[in-house]
């Protein structure tokens, strides 16, 4: 039985006869899973013979054991299912206060089983689980609801596209927090959930509080000598579009559905057009003290710089105020900004139609409304452009659209991009920290040399981050050393970064096995044709050219050996069995 | 990951941090690539490798007089060596011992921190993404080992307690240090017009620092401000490696791209704002940072927080000792380098090193630099009584 940092509980609710039930998880399996992301992947790892749509595939909510303490920029959750967009494993870290209120609520996590014959809003309150009629919300736009469900503590809950079955449908929690990938509004909306809600007042059981306090010092010393976090550029001052300028110069801006990597009016769309025209305020997740997340002063959300990049530079765009509409429209009915971008620049590639600012917000209200071609276009641009002929044009992995991260300026990008276990994702290993912003150091961009093993060691480490659950943002200045430190402090477990390091490897490698399950293989590791065809937007003193596919499947081969895959990305026996994770023939 | 390898190896010999044909270093991406094969090492390096989550090891017994000194210290501490520098604090946090040079011994360490020392004074570290963070490293723990060193005798001086092998050490260590003069200044100087002049005297200066012995690793940073805008390293970039990686900041905050700058950008836009001055150079010098460690007062009410805050006004000559952290928290060293550095033309930050400006040109903050570290190591001749 755990007894610090870990409640060692799990509320199990069963929508289909509104019950719920406590379970308690043996120690060992906390210990093999840490929490979060690792903990919910060995539920869902018991449902491998399903569809995303089964009533009986569940949805995990997971929490871990930091949440709740003292620990830095450790308030988040993972919710997890099979992806409706994908098919793949479908996991999503999201912030703002839903970790930390599930944590208080004494519960590890939330397991959602079956399905309601009515819409519903499931409230968590302590030990309490109420199962309340949503129909009341259901034409409502994501902040109206919100707006009534503002005394239930953290809410989580999908909007109105998400209704209509728009496969790249989010969760939005307490209003400006999207779990936005995937697709994982969607699995709420099968099991007829509008909202959960969750409050709880206990406090979190902390093994060594002085530890705690001196791994905190060590972290907020690391973070405080991040320019990246703390500078007078960094996210803390300007948000994620920060990165916007250093894109734009490092001819890596995804431009016009990826066919050129330059947006020549980007210097006047960058963060500091936002800043001067919206003077934003700081807002972050609870636990947080680099409050990246930005506001207008009228409450609006603004766009990070994923959304910033691609409802502009992706679509030719270059007005500003429209790339702030854009995001406000995909968060108030619930649909993941990337996705719903790269889609409209398929779009626009297939049609040969440039979209001006009033198109792009008509086509993202008939997405979200499923009416017109916005129901063809609301399945993903990977499912739209096969059916037009054109698969090529969906700039997706794995049917999931890719990040404002062009993968022919920075190949650790591109590896990553491929192997990455939810599709086109820029999270599971992102090398722009080492490619472009130089942490921990920087390495040749432009290199598959050593990216193998590099991509592989950053999926473990941020396969643990997200089952810790941190925030990754903080690893551009500390690292699992110093976070090892505040585990053991908060748990009484002794474990160090190397340790936590193989518990990454193992909850990653058991992804692969889920997703092989479902049939994903090598041929799925891979980026479309385009980068491997046509060469990005040269800067002042350097090219970019395509990407070589023999060096990409060179790295590729690489990486599988070192993950322990076979020649075709199939997990193997022994691996398995070394990583003691279950194998079935 | 050959040119890597060998480009670390060479920056350890250059440097003079390790002897020519000591280093093994081994990189691995599927396969091993050693800088040179000594099998009473690689053999060890690999099962090492087998169980740590990295990329690249590093093993050597650094040069003289670092060695010696690490030797010393570990003789002298029980499990691990706690200097009270800097960059020990902010990215090391101790050096821990190993009792052998086993597999077992390396991993048991490596496993929760990023160097381990050997007995015999040797040093294995280890990186994720790159040999760099092998070789920062090794570099990082040769500099807090010296600064310690160093240190303690101060102490001992105070006290006279020193035992002959570590005078002896001392005294091989000071016979060896050179301090250049004043380096003559270039036909141009300044203030530099074009952004390729600042460029290419940024690089200029950049290298006289390291080949003086001013920095060590890749820490340090240099920076000019021209029109409007400040031209800064980058973060984790080497002094003798700038071209290509300096970042152009603009004072009207209307682009981010110098998101990627030095870590002490804060700090040189606030210096640049108090003096007026248009160049700044900081190293990390290590007598001046030896001297900003001595302190002689005793039942302070700052003891144990000298690096965050101290309620005395401290100096080394006319050069103010300010507390300070890296960046930009609560006790970053923006917060109090600029206001000591008006009427000066360099501060020391305990325990961290020297900022040194200039009204200019870059020669102005270099020639501070030795200057003051100069002074600081004859007073450390003085004290000691070599």
């Amino acid at each position: 039985m755990v007894r610090h940092g870990w409640t060692g509980r799990i509320l199990e609710v069963y929508l289909g006869d509104r019950t719920s039930r406590v379970i308690e998880p043996p120690a060992w399996l906390y210990e093999k899973f840490i929490g979060g992301k690792g903990l919910a992947g060995h539920y869902l790892s018991q449902h491998l013979d399903m569809e995303w749509d089964d009533p009986d595939m569940p949805i995990l909510i997971f929490t871990g054991p930091l949440v709740g303490t003292r620990a830095p920029t450790s308030g988040r959750a993972t919710v997890m299912s099979r992806s409706p967009l994908t098919g793949t494993v479908g996991d999503t870290s999201v912030g703002g206060g839903l970790g930390t209120k599930i944590k208080r609520a004494r519960y590890d996590g939330i397991i959602l089983r079956g399905s309601s014959n009515k819409w519903i809003g499931v409230e968590i309150a302590d030990d309490k689980v109420a199962f309340v009629d949503a129909s009341p919300l259901l034409d409502l736009t994501n902040g109206d609801a919100m707006d009534l469900l503002a005394d239930k503590g953290s809410v989580a809950l999908i909007g109105p596209a998400a209704l209509r079955g728009v496969r790249f449908s989010s969760l939005m929690v307490d209003r400006h927090f999207a779990a936005a990938r995937n697709g994982i509004g969607l699995s709420f909306a099968k099991k007829r959930i509008k909202y959960l809600s969750c409050d709880g007042g206990a406090r979190v059981s902390v093994h060594d509080a002085g530890e705690l306090d001196r791994a905190r010092e060590d972290i907020f010393r690391l973070v405080s000598a991040s320019p990246i976090l703390l500078g007078e550029s960094g996210i803390r001052n300007m948000g994620t579009p920060a990165l916007y300028d250093l894109m734009h110069t490092r001819r890596m801006m995804p431009t016009d559905n990826f066919r050129t990597t330059f947006f020549p009016d980007a210097p006047d769309l960058n963060a500091n057009a936002v800043k001067k025209r919206y003077s934003p305020r700081k807002k972050g997740c609870t636990g947080c003290h680099i409050l990246c997340k930005k506001g207008s002063r009228d409450g609006v959300v603004l766009p990070e710089f994923e959304t910033l990049s691609h409802f502009t530079a992706l679509l030719r765009n270059s007005d500003l105020h429209t790339a702030v509409r854009a995001n406000e429209l995909c968060n108030e009915y619930g649909i993941d900004t990337i996705s719903a971008a790269v889609t409209l620049a398929c779009f626009s590639e297939i049609e040969g139609e440039h979209l001006t600012p009033d198109r792009i917000m008509e086509l993202l209200g008939q997405i979200v409304r499923r009416e017109d071609i916005g129901d063809q276009l609301a399945d993903g641009s990977a499912l739209w452009a096969a059916s037009r002929g054109k698969p090529s044009s969906s700039m997706s992995v794995k049917g999931l659209e890719l990040p404002a991260y062009d993968p022919r300026g920075a190949y650790g990008m591109a590896l990553a991009y491929a192997t990455s276990t939810r599709g086109g994702c820029h999270l599971r290993a992102y090398p722009i920290g080492h490619e472009i912003l130089r942490k921990p150091v920087a390495t040749n961009r432009f290199s598959f040399a050593g990216k193998a093993r590099i991509i592989k060691i950053a999926e473990d480490t941020n396969a643990v981050i997200d089952s810790l659950t941190a925030c990754k943002f903080v690893f551009f200045a500390s690292s699992l050393e110093e976070y090892a430190h505040a585990l053991t402090a908060v748990t009484g477990v002794e474990t160090t970064a190397t340790d936590l390091s193989k518990t990454g490897e193992r909850i990653y490698y058991h992804e692969r096995i889920m997703n092989a399950r479902w049939g994903f293989s090598s041929k799925d590791d891979d980026l479309p044709p385009r980068f491997f065809e046509e060469a990005g937007s040269s800067g002042p003193d350097f090219d970019v050219p395509p990407l070589n596919r023999d060096d990409f499947l060179g790295a590729r081969g690489r990486y599988y050996k070192i993950r322990g895959l076979d020649a075709d990305g199939a997990p193997t026996r022994d691996k398995t069995r070394e990583l003691d994770l279950e194998w079935t023939d | 990951m050959d040119r890597l390898v060998a480009k670390y190896v060479g920056k350890m010999v250059e440097q003079r941090i390790a002897d020519d044909g000591m280093p093994v270093l081994g990189c691995r991406d599927s396969d091993i690539v050693w800088s040179r094969k000594d099998p009473k090492i690689t053999e060890i390096l690999e099962d090492v490798f087998e169980h740590l989550n990295i990329n690249s090891l590093l093993h050597c017994r650094p040069s003289e007089p670092y060695g010696s000194m690490i030797e010393y210290l570990a003789a002298h501490s029980d499990g691990a060596i706690l200097p009270q520098d800097t960059e020990t604090r902010t990215f090391l946090h101790d050096l821990p011992l190993a009792a052998s040079f086993t597999v077992e011994e390396v991993v048991h360490n490596l496993k929760r921190r990023k160097i381990v020392i050997l007995p015999g004074g040797e040093i294995v570290s280890f990186g994720t993404v790159s040999p760099q963070q092998a070789f920062i490293g090794f570099s990082s723990v040769c500099f807090a080992c010296f600064v310690k060193f160093m240190s303690d005798r101060l102490q001992d001086s105070r006290t006279a307690k020193m035992d002959d092998l570590a005078r002896r050490i001392m005294n091989d260590a000071l016979k060896k240090t050179e301090i250049s003069h004043a380096h003559e200044k270039t036909s141009n100087e300044g203030p530099y017009i074009t952004q390729d002049e600042v460029h290419r005297e940024m690089a200029r200066v950049g290298k006289l620092t390291v080949m003086s012995g001013m920095v060590d690793s890749y820490f340090g940073n240099i920076s000019y401000l021209m029109d409007d805008t400040l031209y800064i390293s980058q973060t984790g970039s080497s002094l003798d490696e700038l071209e290509g990686t300096i970042d152009p900041y603009r004072l009207d905050g209307s682009s981010c791209a110098g998101i990627t700058a030095s870590s002490e950008l804060t700090a040189h836009l606030r210096i640049l704002e108090t003096t007026g001055k248009r160049a700044i150079l900081h190293g990390h010098p290590k007598f001046s940072v030896i001297m900003s460690l001595d302190c002689s007062e005793e039942d302070c009410d700052g003891a144990g927080r000298c690096h965050l805050e101290c309620p005395k006004t401290r100096t080394v000559g006319d050069v103010p000792i300010v507390a300070g952290e890296v960046g930009t928290g609560r006790y970053g060293l923006c917060n109090t380098v600029p206001e000591a550095m008006v009427n000066t033309g360099g501060v020391i930050v305990y325990g961290h090193g020297l900022f040194t400006v200039g009204s200019t040109d870059l020669d102005e903050p270099l020639n501070n630099l030795l200057d003051i570290e100069r002074m600081c190591f004859e007073e450390f001749v003085k004290l000691t009584g070599y």
